[in-house]
């Protein structure tokens, strides 16, 4: 809207963070852009869900800046929860409740009019119809997750943090979960997702950050992620890198660790 | 922020109150505890105990609602155990609301569901013989009582809720509190103790709390007793909710 540059939807400066004597976060960069997805990617452990809860005001940061939607999360937490959505690990869904009460609560929390007519727009546009009236108890791991991603697009908040939004999913459900994330940004939601599959930080990211123990260790379009490889030997056969290939080769595993200077980040922007 | 307080832990009471009526089981199993063990006092034990005039059963009511309210906080704690665990604490907190709303409807909630319970117990004491000639204002004392004495254990319970790593955990500490009234006035006159037991059932705070009650609902004068459970039940009170605010404030930073 205002300078296209500068008008990110979520900046993350030199972020730290411990537990105890644990040092989780040291020092993460990450910036997406508005309307962009970025990818956090890293096994388990490496600090995605600590990233995930300091931008979305569940943690405070032990050191460094972030901001989201144009707001400090240190002195403007209000305004961030005004402004995004946090969809977690665990579908955090009331299982007691029905998929349609379930809808209710969160719009009548974000203080909305006419929560009834919000609550069936979205059941209809996640198929969940016809089990609206059932308690979510009853509902498999896809519909649960279907649900909570319709409970976070409630309000259309401008971010959306998506915290692992395909674990334990069939691949029929994670194939709907990526439309649905992709149609978000399509709309000009900014979108933060943490995954350890590769092949969804690939199919649905603009950028993918790369999270090993704590730091950023990569940070690019995926196609600055594969030009830090060495260039591709041709013998019989040119293999393209996959994304697989980038992220083992990056955080050191088998035995690729010789070049130190794969160890840089690249996408700090000028 | 402030502003929506009171709406959000309203629509939030709302939510957790469904869970009672959906689930009415907690009710039945927070009261199931205290009435069997009315039964057993009156029915198997009471012939044996010389607790002065009047019928047993009279004398042994305002312990056995001491012990409905131990057994009902449990729950309070399980449940907010519970929205911990599933996530949809942290989902309540990442939202525009005012985030105090999510305890303080546990607490209602804890009130709510207690209260019911309270009743059930009594309505089965008043099957077994239980009568009192108690005013309406000694009964408004009493609940009054009754209400602090909740809150208290709640606020209690709001802790465990919020710290413990499992579920047996969140409800565990439930049962010294359960136990408490066995060595209090509760069920027996102190005055046959051997003398620490003694000691110790005059000085802690279910004595004061249990004859301060027995004596309203028997028409007897309170005394100095009701001041002194009065000061029992708010200084349990005030303790827990700053314990309860510390562990809150854990979670959230």
């Amino acid at each position: 809207m205002t300078g296209q540059a500068s008008a990110p939807g979520i900046v993350a400066r030199d972020l730290c963070k411990s537990f105890g004597n644990h040092l989780v976060l040291d020092k993460v960069n990450l910036q997406a852009v508005e309307g962009s997805i970025l990818a956090l990617l890293g096994p388990n452990g490496a600090g995605k869900t600590t990233v995930v809860k300091i931008l979305s005001t569940l943690l405070k940061a032990d050191a460094g800046t972030a901001s989201v939607n144009g707001f400090d999360v240190a002195t403007k937490a209000a305004d961030i929860r005004a402004s995004i959505s946090l969809t977690g690990q665990f579908a955090a869904v009331d299982e007691i409740l029905t998929g349609r009460e379930n809808l209710v609560l969160v719009a009548r929390l974000r203080h909305l009019k006419d929560p009834g007519p919000i609550a069936d727009d979205l059941l209809t546009r996640f198929s969940l119809i016809d089990a609206a009236a059932r308690r979510v108890s009853t509902y498999s791991g896809g519909m649960r997750r279907r649900l909570d991603i319709a409970m976070s697009l409630i309000g259309n908040p401008q971010v959306i943090f998506l915290d692992e939004p395909t674990a334990g999913l069939d691949p029929q459900a994670r194939i709907e979960v990526w439309q649905t994330v992709k149609e978000l940004a399509e709309h000009g939601t900014t979108v933060l997702l943490t995954t350890q599959y590769l092949d969804e930080a690939e199919q649905l990211a603009d950028r993918i950050a790369i999270l090993h123990e704590g730091r950023i260790i990569a940070n690019g379009t995926l196609d600055e992620l594969k030009r830090l490889l060495p260039p591709a030997k041709v013998e019989y056969v040119e293999k393209q890198p996959t994304l697989e290939d980038v992220f083992l080769a990056i955080i050191g595993v088998q035995g690729k660790d010789g070049g130190a200077g794969n160890r840089r980040s690249v996408g700090t922007d000028d | 922020m402030t502003t929506h307080l009171v709406g959000d832990t309203a629509v939030l009471l709302g939510r957790s109150l469904r869970h009672i009526t959906r689930s009415p089981d907690t009710i039945i199993t927070t009261t199931i505890m205290p009435i069997a063990f009315m039964l057993l006092f009156v029915y198997v034990f009471g012939g044996a105990i010389k607790s002065g005039a009047g019928s047993y059963v009279n004398y042994l009511l305002p312990g056995i609602l001491i012990i409905t309210i131990a057994s009902g906080i449990s729950y309070t704690a399980l449940r907010l155990f519970m929205d911990m665990q599933s996530g949809i604490f942290e989902r309540f907190q990442s939202m525009p609301i005012a985030r105090p709303s999510v305890l303080w409807a546990h607490v209602l909630t804890s009130l709510v569901a207690n209260l019911v319970s309270l009743l059930v117990v009594v309505l089965v004491a008043l099957l077994m013989g239980f009568r009192s000639g108690a005013g309406l204002l000694a009964w408004l004392a009493v609940a009054g009582i009754l209400i602090l004495f909740t809150l208290a254990l709640t606020w209690m319970a709001v802790i465990p809720g919020l710290s413990a790593k499992s579920m047996d955990g969140a409800s565990a500490f439930a049962y010294p509190l359960i136990f408490l009234p066995f060595i209090s006035s509760a069920f027996v006159p102190t005055d046959t103790m051997p003398g620490p037991v003694r000691a110790f059932a005059e000085y802690q705070p279910v004595t004061s709390i249990v004859n301060a009650i027995r004596h309203l609902l028997t028409q007897q004068p309170v005394g100095s007793e009701i001041w002194i459970a009065l000061v029992w039940c708010v200084g349990i009170l005030i303790v827990a909710y700053i314990f309860a605010m510390f562990s809150y404030r854990r979670r959230i930073s």
